[in-house]
């Protein structure tokens, strides 16, 4: 009688392996990948409408992929191993592998972009501040100063072909995510082709969702107009790959249903009693569904400035909560149920431990205090352009 | 002087991908630096990690060991169930003590946790493996006051 457990459960599934830092992880890269297409919009697919938070998404993005391998440091425990991963890497581990397609995003596309994009602030900074704040603005510099218009034109052709970069390396840092997962043939709530396509753009819901409300909150502290254009256009953009990505997830769910293969009773038996309240009500019904509805209806109908920043904030507050929801369900969810599909087990989030909930909170808190620290340091609103 | 201009107006992207570059010639160089030179020979790791752990002290005496001295203890054990269960299985590694018994001399394993650990009820068991319910079946006494460890059949 092990307390938690209902059934026939094989020893070693009685205690989860991956905890709820597992399920920050594919979370917090989902933002990073995101807030980086959302970046793209404007860079290559010229949509002009989204041009206020092009610079705000780049930074949103760096100062979530900088925290990114983090959850899994703290999960595994001696950080200072992981750089074997680079040395001696094992070519048939996807983890492994996934450390060269983090090191390519942050080196060659995420940083190349935020330096091009922020060179003429850079190296204006360096002109104008003094003592320490210089010496770190002139570094940035690299010690070019050109900012002549025909430097800047190049400049802007680079950067656009980082970004054209940039979308595929997106999709690929997601997108294994979900291959990690979506390739563990061992486990039929994982086993599954669509993962990486699911969670590619349920990242891109996460991550535009994040921009708009960094966005929101970011002009409030600064006290300056939102641009209700640029608002529109992204919840517009938000509603488009959340219905993408909500008919992906109910794809994936009648294939199963209609598939009912030997894990289904099972698996459907702990969607309605162990993942009820993660599954069906936060992550479909308040997490999509609720957002969903307040999208679509900015669409069909027009509000008040004040309403329609009102049902923006809620609607990505609960899309937040939904995907969060939907990681949990994943991560924790495939490791509730047993491979012998007679029993059930139970996890139980920790407080004060090293996989507990304040270092998940702290985890989570951390890009928000570096995005605080690079805005402070590349501030992306005044648009400055030097001509 | 097209090519001239264009080499000028383009001079500073030079500068990120010589950075790139020197981080990429460090990482080689530290690479070289730290990985031990016979790294693979047998596998994808050090083979001097083989002699690393066979340099290690041994805990374990060994079944052997024990039963030279405990000759008493042992007959009990190889009459009942437990006649398969190594002494250290539950008294924990002494190769120390065995080294010398008067200095090193061994804790009583604790009860309470130690026979649930193998007889605690759980379904995925084979069911002929005995197993009960500790709250259930002894309301807090210990396991011993009944059962003799070395050989527990009542």
């Amino acid at each position: 009688m092990i307390p938690g457990v209902d059934g026939f459960m094989y020893p070693n599934e009685v205690e989860l392996q991956w905890s709820l830092l597992i399920v920050l992880y594919p979370y917090i890269t989902g933002l990073v990948a995101g807030a980086f297409i959302l970046a793209s919009l404007e860079r290559v697919f010229k949509v002009e409408a989204v041009r206020p938070t092009y610079r705000l998404a780049l930074l949103t993005a760096l100062a979530f992929l900088l925290v990114a391998p983090l959850p899994l440091q703290l999960h595994l425990g001696h950080p200072e191993r992981s750089i074997e991963m680079y040395l001696t890497p094992h070519r048939s581990s996807a983890m492994a592998m996934f450390g060269f397609v983090y090191l390519w995003y942050l080196t060659v596309v995420l940083l190349l972009e935020i330096w091009l994009e922020f060179r003429a602030d850079i190296v204006r900074m360096a002109q104008t501040t003094k003592g320490l704040t210089r010496l770190v603005y002139k570094a940035l510099t690299l010690g070019s100063e050109n900012l002549s218009p025909a430097a800047r034109r190049i400049d802007d052709k680079v950067g656009y072909a980082v970004t054209v970069i940039g979308i595929p390396s997106a999709f690929l840092l997601h997108g294994y995510v979900g291959f990690i997962f979506g390739s563990i043939k061992a486990n039929p709530w994982w086993s599954s082709p669509l993962m990486p396509i699911v969670f590619l753009f349920s990242a891109m819901v996460s991550g535009i969702a994040t921009v708009l409300l960094l966005y929101m909150a970011s002009m409030k502290v600064k006290k300056m107009a939102i641009d209700m254009r640029c608002l529109d256009t992204i919840a517009k953009y938000l509603f488009y790959t959340f219905v993408i990505d909500f008919t992906l997830e109910m794809l994936d769910l009648i294939h199963r249903t209609y598939e009912a293969d030997e894990s289904f009773r099972s698996l459907d038996f702990m969607v309605h009693t162990r993942l009820w309240g993660s599954q069906v009500i936060l992550q479909i019904l308040l997490g999509t569904l609720v957002p969903l509805v307040l999208l679509a209806a900015n669409q069909l109908w027009t509000f008040s400035e004040a309403k329609r920043r009102a049902m923006y904030v809620i609607a990505c507050g609960l899309t937040l909560v939904g995907i969060f929801a939907m990681r949990w369900n994943v991560v924790i969810g495939g490791q509730l149920f047993s491979k012998s599909f007679l029993g059930y087990t139970t996890y139980k989030v920790e407080f004060a431990a090293r996989e507990g909930l304040l270092a998940a909170s702290a985890l989570m808190l951390l890009p928000f205090v570096i995005f605080i620290v690079l805005v402070k340091l590349l501030p992306p609103w005044p648009e400055r352009e030097t001509t | 002087m097209v090519l001239r201009r264009f080499l000028r107006d383009s001079g500073h992207l030079v500068r990120p991908a010589i950075v790139l570059l020197a981080a990429m010639g460090l990482f080689l160089v530290v690479r070289s630096a730290v990985i031990p030179k016979a790294f693979g020979q047998y596998g994808h790791y050090r083979p001097g990690a083989l002699d690393a752990i066979r340099a290690r002290p041994i805990s374990f005496a060994g079944q052997d060991t024990c039963v030279a001295c405990h000759d008493e203890q042992a007959k009990v054990r190889a009459a009942g169930k437990h006649a398969h269960v190594a002494c250290e299985a539950c008294h924990g590694p002494l190769a120390k003590h065995a080294d010398d018994p008067t200095a090193n001399v061994p804790k009583r394993p604790e009860v309470a946790n130690l026979c649930r650990r193998c007889h605690e009820k759980d379904a995925a068991k084979p069911q002929g493996f005995p197993q009960v319910a500790t709250v259930e079946h002894s309301a807090g006494m210990a396991c011993n006051s009944c059962h003799q460890p070395h050989n527990p059949h009542l």
